[in-house]
């Protein structure tokens, strides 16, 4: 069976720094993997190699075994690849609501048509309105985004993806600069999206990534360090001195 | 089922249903819609003097609306707008005095026409730049069409312009009086269409993704919309619009000279539109015609000092109403229904 998504070697330097060096990565369908790393590993712009935002230097990207390497962003969207952002890219001045339905409207390539009114599309509708029901945002479906508070809009930013009906998702962080009290939400929501899509998700939060994560990848320095279950990465020497040993050092007190 | 009965259900399907018929009335008709042209046709009655001076207010009108569709809509902002205005002029001008294409509604037709058509050309150029390149490439643009019908005032007429134009009545029925009034009908029928056509386009999806690349471009690569082609597709319908308005500006005044190409007008546009508020429809209505009554009011009061008042009205707006006069007046009834709804 062929990958969900292959990243075959590759390189990306921005003039004589060494961002992503020979990065080989690989999700099944249905993959759960975590890219964990510390800051400045080049998880971002892994995400961005893979998505199309940035060029790679030399490499290869293959989505369904297609290679998309010279794919416009856009074009690998539509092939399904979607991911969100670590700090949201929402339409803040539109609502809720028609975050959802323009994300459709593009999807289904309602989008070119120039006549007829958006509300007389009741498929479309109801298809924004199950989204936002399942990140429980039905009641502020007309609210402007930019009126939500944070963590409200991090959920808008994961429906939008979710939206985009994606056979691979890249969550960059979707958690983040969410106040704990709510990230589980998030979270749940994460662990109970469709089994076939396959996920990477770059988390910080080691206990988010040991629950979720069936596969993780350490990237240090652009490269990958190690890969493995959660398991083998929790007891690998070489994690615990580059990341882990520095996480619980910082942490302070669990004492590893 | 049971399950669909529980009071949260019933709750949660209310708000659903609440959510998705503010979508299905939007694009409807609102009653207060009709007002501008109420007061359009109330104009006719009441100015019956004014109407060579009203049908300038509709054509700027129209004008306007097609900045709003490229700049209130897409955000895209561009200081040559009047490029497209001078096209339009031009194709109505050389058409009626070199061919002796003087029938009034097809010369608009062609005026679309070859003005989308530039749009389209140069379009597809420039929408691969934003912000501040894009702003001096579009009057580039705007200048060029100027110099290069400099250049060849043999044929265009250059700054003298071409005067004296003789367009045949409408319709051959409705022969242009002193007074312009059939011209006010002929324009406010113009508008009545190109507006009817601008707000089908700003209901429909492909207007709701211009709004969504105006407020995050870069999003909108992330869900996979062909970005540029919604620009150029939207940048040329505002474009042929724009050269209706100049067609109709050459039809009207029977007359036309390179000064519709300038800078001034693509600036003026944008101020009426920015005064009566971007994004909205209606503010292309309300700032064209605000915009244009001060100043014929304030020029005849000082002739020479008449744009402080435009000035002193602009620094106010921004002060005070960033959304422009339509988004002060949306505010006010707000705040006026919200203050009905707790006394009781």
């Amino acid at each position: 069976m062929t990958a969900a998504l292959e990243v075959q070697s590759l390189n990306r330097s921005f003039g004589a720094l060494q961002v992503t060096s020979d990065v080989n990565l690989t999700l099944e369908r249905g993959a759960r993997r975590a890219l964990i790393g510390p800051n400045g590993a080049g998880k971002t712009t892994l995400v961005n190699l893979i998505t199309g935002v940035l060029k790679p230097s030399s490499g290869r990207v293959l989505l369904n075994g297609k290679d998309i390497t010279s794919v416009s962003q856009a074009d690998r969207a539509r092939q399904g690849l979607a991911r969100t952002f670590q700090i949201n890219q929402l339409f803040r001045g539109l609502s809720v609501l028609e975050n959802l339905g323009l994300v459709i409207g593009e999807r289904d390539g309602h989008a070119n048509n120039l006549w007829r009114p958006i509300g007389t599309n009741r498929a479309v509708l109801d298809e924004a309105l199950d989204h936002l029901e399942s990140l429980r945002l039905v009641d502020d479906a007309l609210k402007l985004v930019r009126e939500l508070p944070y963590g409200r809009q991090r959920l808008v930013e994961i429906a939008i993806a979710l939206a985009q009906k994606p056979r691979v998702l890249l969550l960059d962080e979707p958690a983040a600069g969410v106040p704990s009290s709510e990230s589980h939400l998030i979270l749940d929501v994460v662990a109970s999206l469709d089994p076939d899509i396959a996920i990477l998700i770059i988390e910080h939060d080691m206990d988010v990534v040991f629950r979720f994560a069936k596969q993780i990848t350490v990237l240090v320095q652009g490269a990958v360090l190690v890969e493995g279950s959660p398991d083998e990465i929790m007891n690998n020497e070489q994690v615990r001195a580059v990341y882990l040993g520095q996480h619980s050092r910082h942490g302070g007190g669990s004492g590893g | 089922m049971a399950v669909s009965d529980t009071p949260a259900t019933i709750d949660r399907t209310q708000a659903r249903e609440r959510a998705a018929e503010f979508l299905q009335r939007r694009h409807r008709f609102q009653p207060a819609e009709a007002l501008p042209w109420l007061i359009a046709i109330a104009a006719y009655f009441i100015f019956p003097d004014r109407m060579t001076f009203g049908s300038q207010v509709l054509i700027m009108i129209m004008f306007a609306l097609s900045l709003d569709l490229i700049l209130g809509y897409a955000g895209i902002v561009t200081l040559g707008h009047a490029a497209f205005f001078g096209i339009g002029a031009y194709t109505v001008g050389l058409g009626a005095a070199r061919l002796g294409w003087t029938e009034p509604i097809s010369g608009l037709f062609a005026a679309a026409i070859v003005s989308a058509f530039v749009g389209f050309i140069t379009g597809w150029f420039l929408l691969r730049y934003r912000g501040l390149t894009l702003l001096m490439l579009t009057l580039a643009t705007a200048i060029m069409l100027q110099e290069a019908g400099n250049l060849r005032s043999d044929f265009t007429g250059g700054y003298d312009g071409l005067p004296g134009l003789a367009f045949q009545p409408l319709l051959g029925l409705f022969d242009y009086d002193l007074y312009g009034r059939a011209n006010y009908i002929y324009a406010l029928l113009a508008l009545a269409v190109v507006f009817y056509f601008v707000r089908r386009i700003v209901y429909s999806p492909f207007g709701q993704a211009l709004t969504g690349i105006r407020e995050n471009v870069r999003r909108m690569h992330a869900v996979g919309s062909p970005v540029h082609r919604r620009l150029v597709t939207v940048y040329t319908i505002a474009a042929g619009i724009a050269g209706i308005a100049g067609g109709l500006f050459t039809q009207t005044n029977a007359y036309v000279t390179l000064t519709v190409f300038d800078f001034n007008y693509s600036a003026t546009v944008m101020v009426m539109l920015i005064l009566g508020g971007t994004g909205r429809l209606y503010g292309a209505f309300l700032g064209a015609t605000v915009y244009m009554v001060l100043e014929d009011k304030l020029s005849k009061l000082s002739p020479t000092f008449w744009q402080f008042g435009i000035g002193l009205l602009l620094v106010l707006a921004v002060l005070f109403a960033r959304r422009g006069l339509l988004g002060l007046l949306e505010d006010a009834s707000k705040y006026w229904s919200k203050n009905k709804k707790v006394k009781p």
